[in-house]
């Protein structure tokens, strides 16, 4: 990084820890802190998805709809979350590999499980054998996503179902009242309102979320746990420049530094969304606002 | 049937380091499954258990040291609650081992808290005072005026107020929450074996087991819905026995002002 990296031998205090902190292993230390904030920008969207998703079919009148969405809502409940992070990383998997041995090698006459293993035809294999480990990376960190946008898309759907129940019933007979559908009156009336009262629940599971991210050095991705193990080990000096003892500690404790700002930025960002939109609400918070003002 | 009984005089206790030292190899039966996994729940019981006891201690502690004027008092009892509620469990569990693991290599004296047994445990058991110390707090906060007015007629003060009045009320208003509370610590005892923390000669709790298995056989369609099984019994047995005490507390106040034990997970924690 700096010139006067070129022989780390003859540096002393700063000017090593400068060298240090900029070798290229850091380089992709610091680029993990990327892949955490890329995963939460996605299964946030993903999960408030999924579990908007969730909340309409256990709304819906159709019973064997209801029935799964319900389920699907009850899911997390009573199990923890890290028993289906590790459930759904090998289920997801094993499921679309055997997808493709169906569509791919239709003429394959063993069975797929043979004893303890799990056996597809090459031409299936998720992500195939012969490509690069970009592409190996790429799915484990999709599949990573999909895992958390299933889980938390459950949690998000506890949420939103019991935010529809809290919109006063009387805006909704309103609406029937002046001749709307229940699909008018759902996406005109109930949507739009719903949200403040989400909102304390959907900020507790952004909270939930930043501090589940380091599950996926579970799921096999190289995120900053990952590599504060792999730096923060003792360096031999016979392999590296940068020889030290066990300093994973410290590389422990920026991670607890780098999440505690995290949460208390997101902690003010929220609070500050939350007396947005409970203006010129019928709730507690709006009421007070309205008070004062 | 009796095969499945000698598995479990084999495995049933193998989690603590009793009975058959070798795990299954092959064949990997149903009965092996249940038995071992039911076996590492003994830890996930153990770990819930004690910090949940310890942890409720500091957390009234805690929860009375925020409520201070004076700001040597609130100001640590803030930071604790801050620091453990801000950060993930699973980063506390890594920083804890790699700081017992330096004090252990200062003074041989420190090295039991390396072990699982009693480092994650102290882990724990800070985290879930922190969390339930934010409960107790918020609980302190409301309870009614009137209360703390009529004791204050009665000529209580100190720790007699304390004890009579602010206690009760505030472990009756934050009982729910504290339920849920329990709850979450439970599951977060299963991340133990996946952090830091190694599993000493393959001793380790439910979900250990149940990654063994997932691991040997390819199949996760088994052992994790197995683990699912005994946290939803678990769950449920914790909040028979949190909605007796809930009952307890709640036993002077007419029918329709008690409040109910009502489990929901993403509000809290």
């Amino acid at each position: 990084m700096f010139t006067y990296c070129t022989d780390p031998d003859t540096l002393e205090g700063l000017a090593w820890l400068a060298c240090y902190l900029t070798t290229g292993k850091h380089m992709l230390f610091y680029v993990s802190f990327g892949t955490v904030l890329v995963l939460l920008a996605i299964t946030a969207p993903v999960a408030l998805a999924f579990g908007f998703l969730g909340a309409i079919a256990a709304r819906s009148r159709f019973a064997p709809l209801s029935v799964l969405g319900r389920i699907y809502i009850a899911m997390v409940r009573g199990v923890p979350d890290i028993v289906y992070f590790m459930f759904f990383v090998i289920a997801l998997d094993q499921g679309l590999e055997w997808i493709r041995h169906k569509v791919k090698c239709p003429d394959w006459d063993q069975p797929i499980r043979q004893g303890n293993d799990f056996i597809v035809c090459s031409a299936a294999k998720l992500p195939l054998s012969s490509s690069a480990q970009f592409w190996h990376e790429l799915y484990n960190f999709s599949l990573a996503v999909f895992t958390f946008g299933i889980v938390f898309g459950a949690f998000a759907g506890n949420v939103l179902q019991g935010a529809m129940r809290a919109v006063p019933r009387a805006q909704l007979e309103t609406a029937e009242a002046y001749g709307m559908t229940p699909r008018q009156s759902f996406w005109r009336i109930l949507v739009p309102q719903m949200w403040t009262y989400a909102l304390p629940g959907l900020s507790n599971l952004w909270m939930i979320l930043i501090k589940a991210t380091p599950l996926l050095f579970l799921l096999g991705v190289e995120d900053i746990v990952y590599w504060a193990r792999e730096l923060g080990g003792t360096a031999n000096p016979r392999f590296t420049a940068y020889p030290h003892g066990d300093w994973r500690m410290w590389y422990f404790l920026a991670l607890l530094v780098f999440y505690l700002a995290f949460t208390k930025v997101s902690e003010v960002v929220l609070a500050r969304i939350t007396k947005r939109l409970s203006h010129g609400q019928a709730t507690l918070g709006g009421v007070k606002q309205a008070r004062a003002a | 049937m009796n095969s499945c009984w000698d598995t479990i005089q084999a495995y049933a206790f193998r989690s603590l380091g009793y009975g058959e030292r070798l795990l299954p190899r092959d064949g990997y039966t149903l009965c092996e499954h249940f038995t071992l996994i039911g076996s590492g729940l003994i830890w996930n019981i153990y770990y819930g258990t004690l910090a949940l006891l310890f942890g409720f201690c500091l957390a009234i502690s805690l929860a009375m040291a925020k409520d201070a004027h004076s700001p040597w008092v609130r100001k640590p009892a803030e930071w604790f609650i801050f620091v453990f509620r801000g950060s993930p469990l699973f980063i506390q569990f890594f920083l804890a081992y790699f700081f017992f693991l330096s004090l252990k290599q200062w003074q041989p004296f420190f090295s039991p808290l390396t072990s699982a047994a009693l480092g994650a445990l102290i882990v724990l058991f800070l985290n879930t005072a922190a969390y339930a110390g934010e409960i107790f707090y918020g609980a302190l906060r409301s309870v009614p005026r009137g209360d703390i007015e009529a004791a204050d007629a009665y000529g209580m003060t100190g720790f007699t107020r304390f004890r009579r009045v602010l206690f009760p009320t505030m472990l009756r208003l934050g009982w729910p929450a504290y339920t849920n509370e329990a709850i979450f610590l439970f599951q977060a005892t299963t991340l133990v074996f996946f952090s830091g923390f190694p599993a000493r000669q393959q001793m380790g709790d439910a979900l250990y087991y149940a990654n063994y298995f997932a691991d040997k056989t390819f199949n996760p369609f088994i052992p994790y819905p197995i683990v699912g099984l005994y946290f939803i019994l678990l769950t449920l047995t914790l909040i028979g026995i949190f909605g007796l005490i809930n009952a307890r507390l709640n036993r002077h106040l007419p029918q329709a002002y008690r409040s109910r034990v009502r489990y929901r997970p993403a509000i809290i924690r």
